[in-house]
């Protein structure tokens, strides 16, 4: 241990010991919004309110699923690092561990559900 | 003494009300986490709405009947006004994450950037629907 220099046993590692992966996702995450947040809006906007028959050929077009799939994913994986930021501000010891396993769960959990209706819709 | 200045420190945004005069900068910040937060019940409701048209013709006519709606309309815009704000607000975070316009006139003028561009986008966006 003695021959590493305190540069050496710091680089990469924070307070939290993981360093800034977290931080470094929410900035890499927030430029994906600049695209992924347009084409959530204006796809999903134009297919609410249209027809079942409508939004059944609408999600079964390549373009469109693929695009839906890729804001589903980005967005959550944002939004995520969002409220664990949020997690780690307010709630603290064993209930901030539980908190965010909670929180994970809960977006993978939407991840998978949507990928899942993106899919059969696509492909039906 | 370790603690000579106690009284003096500046104050936590945490105690804003009688304690903490709400500035743009900090009351810009807190919205991007608000909005956030409330975006992830929009991205659930928006499954919702997908995993009920995956279905059944009933569940997805149920959703999208609320969803479509002058009320779901309204909510929609709402949060689409949500999501611009949040993705304005994340990209001043970049901005000043990458060192550039960190002093504080310009990251008050990003600040009302910040709402007067989310509210003229979600404008921009009920009028694209209402023409298209």
């Amino acid at each position: 241990m003695k021959f590493l220099t305190d540069r050496k046993r710091a680089t990469g590692l924070g307070s939290g010991g993981t360093g800034a992966d977290h931080h470094w996702l929410t900035i890499a995450t927030s430029l994906s919004l600049v695209i992924l947040v347009p084409l959530l809006i204006f796809t999903f906007g134009y297919a609410v309110g249209h027809s079942y028959e409508e939004v059944l050929a609408f999600y079964s077009s390549p373009c469109i699923a693929i695009i839906s799939a890729l804001c589903l994913v980005g967005g959550i994986i944002h939004l995520k690092t969002e409220v664990d930021e949020a997690v780690e501000d307010y709630v603290g010891g064993i209930k901030r561990k539980l908190t965010l396993i909670a929180v994970a769960g809960f977006c993978y959990a939407l991840m998978a559900t949507g990928l899942f209706a993106l899919l059969k819709l696509a492909i039906q | 003494m370790a603690d000579v200045n106690r009284g003096n420190r500046p104050l936590s945004p945490f105690m804003i009300g009688p304690y903490y005069r709400p500035q743009m900068t900090s009351i810009s910040s807190i919205m991007v986490r608000i909005t956030g937060i409330a975006s992830l019940g929009s991205v659930f409701l928006a499954i919702c709405w997908l995993l009920a048209a995956a279905s059944s013709e009933t569940a997805f006519d149920f959703f999208n009947g609320i969803y479509g709606s002058f009320i779901g309309n309204i909510l929609m815009l709402a949060a689409a006004w949500a999501l611009w704000y949040h993705m304005l607000g994340r990209l001043r975070h970049v901005i000043w994450d990458f060192g550039y316009c960190l002093d504080v006139k310009t990251s008050e003028k990003m600040g009302w950037g910040m709402f007067i561009g989310a509210t003229v986008l979600t404008v921009l966006t009920a009028l694209v629907f209402l023409i298209f």
